[in-house]
């Protein structure tokens, strides 16, 4: 058994698969350059390379690929949102999610499982109320449902009126979903790199290169990386807490701050958690990912840094409202926690589409909410870099709103801690 | 536990006390709705040295912080009075509508 192991592992006839071709020297010049090589990075060299045919392409990243908030997040898929704009976008993103293992030949566990958002008071029926009918409206299964349907649906959670916060009602929405996060930027990654697509990781964007800056915004013509400056025609940057570190480089001034969101994962439990649950007023979310674990996660820290540190405090005030939903979990034991450096905005939406300098795009904003849009940001950024043109679906999320006081009120389905 | 300095009431738990963002300074009075915008909405979301606003919840006290947001370092505190030192007097700029 083991000769013929080893036999196989030195034969030519099986050589090793490798997902990404060795990394090479930067080249003079790349059509596109994307600035950032996590989920929404990739994902938009992998739509470039195949949906639009556009291969010279490179993504920098300055650590390695999927490193950041893609490896950090409680991976939650859902489309429940509140505004049209919103709950238009996340359902594009939920339905390409729904074939990506086929897309990639790689199982991303994908898993359907059905997500609730509690209600524990009357304001919040109200806004499960709000959002069960824009979600309707825009033909997605989402519904508002009250304790003894709850308790039907997941009959795991504490239902009593025992607790200092009850659960009146919840917003059931029966596509919500998790999957395997570090899968989903490995599949984009390896698809885009299989088209053509150079991926450089451990390469820093140092500034970027423009002309005809004259007190506007001027056009770009290249990135200065620590390896090297390319020459660019367009430009991306997806690089989420980073954002305005990289945003600085063309004197773009943004709304956003940098605050840690934590999270972590129990000990491995047999299965025993189907449903995703989430509760606004607990500011808490849990969901059993396949390995058993109960992964968990609460409201950003109270303050912006630009560290992926953990603190007792996020343990704690989890603990605490985690509790009242599982008071059974009190014997488990947490296994690991870890943060991601998110960059929020004031209305908890995006900003993506263009900037003041030409041929210089951006995404940016995903705070707390960016890994259920990766795909279609990546298919709608591919679109924009291709043609030029902000796709419609993209408009409402310019930077601009924020100067004409259109901004989109995202904050109660977004997220939680409110 | 973290502690932050309250120029007020000294070492404290930071979990008694509200971030306030940075200190900003406002453009004048009469600026353009843009300006306003501008200074209310953006940020310069500094990775260093930034001088923040905290406010310590059980007694109500505003001051200023310069932290290390790449550190979390807590530099120095100090009581708002040390950069605002002059009285500002908010008037209607000339030519303002009356409840526009």
């Amino acid at each position: 058994m083991v000769l013929a192991l080893l036999k196989y592992g030195l034969s030519k006839q099986y050589p090793a698969r490798h997902q990404f071709p060795k990394p090479k020297d930067l080249k003079k010049s790349y059509d596109v350059v994307i600035i950032g090589g996590g989920g929404h990075g990739l994902a938009t060299a992998y739509y470039l390379a195949r949906d639009w045919g556009i291969t010279n392409v490179c993504v920098l990243d300055k650590g390695y690929l999927g490193g950041g908030n893609t490896a950090r997040n409680t991976a939650i898929i859902r489309s429940n949102y509140l505004t049209p704009e919103g709950v238009k976008f996340y359902d594009e993103s939920v339905r390409l999610y729904q074939d990506l293992s086929n897309d990639f030949d790689l199982n991303i566990l994908y898993s359907e499982r059905g997500h609730l958002t509690l209600a524990h008071t009357d304001s919040a029926i109200r806004t499960m109320r709000w959002r069960a009918e824009v979600n309707k409206h825009f033909g997605i299964n989402s519904e508002l449902i009250f304790v003894d349907d709850i308790r039907k649906m997941c009959p795991q959670l504490e239902l009593s009126d025992k607790v200092r916060y009850p659960v009146l009602g919840a917003l059931y929405h029966a596509p919500g979903s998790i999957a395997r996060h570090d899968a989903v930027a490995w599949g984009y990654g390896a698809g885009a790199a299989q088209r053509g697509v150079e991926i450089h990781q451990r390469t820093e964007v140092l500034g970027i290169e423009r002309t005809g800056v004259n007190g506007k915004g001027g056009r770009v013509t290249g990135v200065i990386t620590d390896r090297g400056t390319i020459k660019a025609g367009r430009v991306i940057q997806a690089v989420a807490g980073n954002t305005s570190r990289v945003a600085d480089m063309i004197g773009f001034k943004l709304p956003i701050r940098t605050i840690p969101l934590q999270a972590c994962v129990s000990q491995p439990l047999k299965p025993f958690l189907d449903k995703i649950i989430v509760s606004g007023s607990l500011h808490v979310y849990i969901s059993q990912s396949s390995r058993g674990e109960l992964v968990m996660g609460g409201s950003t820290d109270p303050y912006s840094l630009y560290s992926t540190r953990s603190s007792l405090d996020f343990k704690e005030g989890l603990m605490m409202h985690m509790l009242e939903l599982f008071p059974y979990l009190a014997e488990v034991k947490l296994l690991r926690q870890w943060a991601g450096m998110t960059d929020m905005t004031p209305d908890f939406a995006p900003i993506m589409g263009e900037t003041p300098v030409e041929n210089y795009y951006i995404d940016a904003g995903w705070g707390t909410w960016g890994f259920k849009a990766t795909p279609v940001c990546g298919k709608r950024n591919a679109e924009m870099l291709a043609t030029g043109r902000v796709p419609e679906l993209l408009q409402p999320f310019t930077y601009k709103r924020f100067l004409n006081f259109t901004q989109l009120g995202e904050k109660g389905a977004a997220s939680v801690g409110h | 536990m973290k502690i932050m300095t309250c120029p007020l009431n000294g070492p404290r738990n930071i979990s008694e006390f509200v971030w306030g963002g940075e200190v900003k300074t406002h453009p004048p009075l009469d600026c353009t709705d843009a300006q306003w915008a501008e200074y209310a909405v953006l940020e310069n979301n500094t990775a260093g040295v930034v001088r923040e606003w905290w406010y310590h919840v059980p007694t109500a006290y505003w001051f200023i912080a310069e932290r290390n947001t790449v550190t979390d370092e807590i530099v120095r505190t100090y009581p708002a009075r040390e950069v605002f030192k002059d009285r500002v007097v908010y008037e209607a700029p000339r030519g303002a509508k009356e409840g526009a």
